[in-house]
């Protein structure tokens, strides 16, 4: 159960050039988001924009292309895009709402749809909530310290940040290329990370992240009633081009692997907290 | 899978039972020769009585085993009840094949707390007055479940700020949230709660209580954690969030906390948390939002059925 419960998976990329021009992958998200907006599945989503200070995400709600144009590409850094949940029901007067966001994102609106202790008529807007896979997320500080410190490298310069073949990757705006082994980069990961169960958003209508696919393209999970109708229609109007994930290099067991991987590590430490972190006591489990 | 399918069959079977039978208003000349017999119900929230000449049909229950639900009002604004009935038509959904509300200072006319299965309990206790302690003695006394309904009954909200010194009860400046005075079995926090936690923990209090064992199984999942809450004790405070979360080494910093906070008291810096605490009204909304504060994959991850099994259970 490492990948959850799907309908499908599949490899996927966006049709539209402009949307791939400035997305990290196959464009997945802006595209299923533009296309849900011109087809009024949702009114507007919580994305991660753009800040004033560079690789910073911002939550920010996007009601048209071009603002979800503005927030293509992945940060590294974590967006708290729950955060404009409630909002995006008031002073934005969103009744369809879509979000994206990570693993723990998704676990959130999950729980904030059963249990909506603070989100006062929230659980019945959510319209489409996309799921990214996610290893783990570094603090805006911990980019900028690898990025300048460990890549010598100004943050302002950087053109695109990637992890991908085991690799930090950092892409200058003038075309160099710098890489850090990832065993440096675990010191600088969020500590709440560790305790994550899951890889590749379980709970979202659909998730979608690079692994499992050739550069350029995205794997897709459809997950939930919701997803499934959206992809369908979505596929229908062809925002997407597809190819079956059996035929792509290097394919589903990446995933599988990188998520048995991930969830392997995250059990063990929280069995750790349990037990080793103190004599006759124990750090707190939130999971139940 | 199973739960929810028989789920969904129980809460779908009453709706078949109750087809035809909604919204019949009473005429004035019909004769309904055969009133269904239910159990005996001290007070009637739908159809206002009056005394009348002209002889009424006698209301149909389409559902026999309901729960009581009583309303114990202590020293709140009311705004608990009042988000409970924004529920709307799926309040009186609930009263027509869940719940008879047996007790309730607005809504239904009965001087003393009666026996009931579950007590909603708004407001805190203040100890300076007698009446209000005993009758939250009164209501651990004759009811099953004690739910404390929104924070000031959980955890004092924004009675904890009180110091007496006023008209025209100077002398009432001690106030308690319930749990320090008698055993809380669910806590619903929140300044109000919403409309929709209240209406979940009612599905679920139903199935806990009239439910098959699959139910009930479901129902005690989805209402444990709440009942933690109410065994961890009667202190909220926006730094739970500092202290429970964060000093634990478990924010990921999704910002879940900053939304539930009904005072806006937090805001997201560099993805973390930042709590002004004078603002805070120590409602427990932040924490108990919070993925991290409990979170069971044993219900979330079934979020899809149980979401339309309620929204089922919610239909007229």
């Amino acid at each position: 159960m490492v990948l959850g419960n799907y309908k499908q998976v599949v490899a996927a990329r966006s049709t539209d050039p402009e949307i791939l021009r400035g997305s990290q992958d196959g464009g997945i998200v802006t595209q299923l988001f533009a296309y849900a907006l011109d087809a009024g599945i949702i009114d507007g989503a919580i994305v991660a924009g753009p800040s004033d200070e560079p690789f910073k995400p911002e939550p920010m709600v996007a009601t048209t292309r071009e603002e979800l144009m503005a927030s293509r590409g992945t940060r590294y850094s974590i967006s708290p895009n729950m955060e404009l949940i409630k909002e995006v029901t008031r002073s934005y007067g969103l009744d369809k709402v879509g979000i994206v966001g990570t693993p723990c994102q998704m676990q959130a609106i999950r729980k904030g749809q059963l249990y909506p202790v603070g989100l006062r008529d929230v659980p019945d807007k959510i319209a489409l909530a996309i799921g990214i896979f996610c290893m783990e997320n570094f603090p805006y500080q911990g980019i900028l310290q690898l990025v300048e410190d460990h890549g010598a490298t100004k943050i302002d310069n950087v053109r695109k940040l990637d992890i991908g073949k085991g690799k930090f990757w950092i892409h200058t705006e003038r075309g160099a290329t710098v890489d850090l082994p990832l065993k440096i980069t675990h010191k600088y990961e969020q500590p709440g990370c560790h305790v994550c169960l899951d890889y590749v958003a379980n709970l979202a209508d659909i998730s979608t992240g690079s692994v499992g696919t050739p550069d350029g393209w995205s794997t897709i999970f459809v997950r939930s009633a919701k997803g499934d109708d959206i992809w369908a229609k979505a596929i229908a109007a062809g925002a997407f081009e597809t190819k079956p994930i059996e035929s792509v290099k290097p394919g589903i067991d990446l995933v599988t692997k990188l998520a048995t991987d991930k969830i392997t590590k995250n059990q063990k430490y929280l069995e750790s907290r349990a037990t080793e972190y103190g004599v006759g006591k124990a750090l707190r489990n939130p999971y139940i | 899978m199973g739960i929810l399918e028989s789920l969904k069959t129980l809460l779908f079977g009453k709706h078949d039972v109750s087809e035809g039978k909604k919204d019949e208003k009473p005429e004035p000349a019909a004769q309904k020769t055969e009133p269904v017999h239910v159990a005996e119900k001290p007070a009637d929230v739908i159809v206002e009585k009056k005394a009348s000449i002209i002889q009424e049909p006698k209301e149909e229950k389409p559902v026999a085993e309901k729960i009581t639900v009583g309303h114990v009002h202590m020293s709140g604004c009311t705004g608990c009840l009042v988000s409970f009935a924004d529920n709307y038509e799926g309040l009186l959904t609930i009263l027509d094949k869940y719940a008879d509300l047996v007790y309730c200072l607005t809504l239904a006319d009965v001087r003393h707390i009666p026996e009931m299965d579950v007590a909603l309990v708004e407001g805190s206790v203040c100890i300076q007055d007698h009446l209000a302690v005993e009758e939250i003695i009164e209501t651990r006394k004759n009811a099953k479940i004690v739910v404390a309904l929104g924070a000031c009954a959980c955890y004092g909200n924004i009675t904890r700020f009180c110091r007496g010194g006023q008209q025209n009860q100077p002398q009432h400046e001690s106030y308690l949230p319930i749990g320090d005075l008698i055993d809380v079995d669910v806590y619903i926090p929140g300044c109000a709660p919403t409309p929709q936690q209240i209406r979940n923990v009612c599905v679920m209090a139903y199935l806990l209580l009239k439910g098959n064992d699959e139910q009930k199984a479901l129902a005690g999942a989805y209402l444990t954690p709440l009942m933690n809450l109410a065994k961890a004790g009667t202190e909220a405070c926006g730094c739970d969030i500092m202290t429970q979360v964060i000093n634990q080494g478990l924010c990921m910093g999704c910002g879940s906390c900053a939304a539930a906070c009904p005072v806006r008291a937090i805001s997201m810096e560099y993805g973390k948390p930042q709590i002004e605490r004078d603002l805070c009204i120590k409602c427990g909304a932040c924490y108990a939002q919070c993925p991290r504060s409990f979170f069971s994959f044993d219900v979330v991850n079934q979020y899809e059925a149980i979401m339309d099994a309620i929204d089922g259970a919610m239909q007229p």
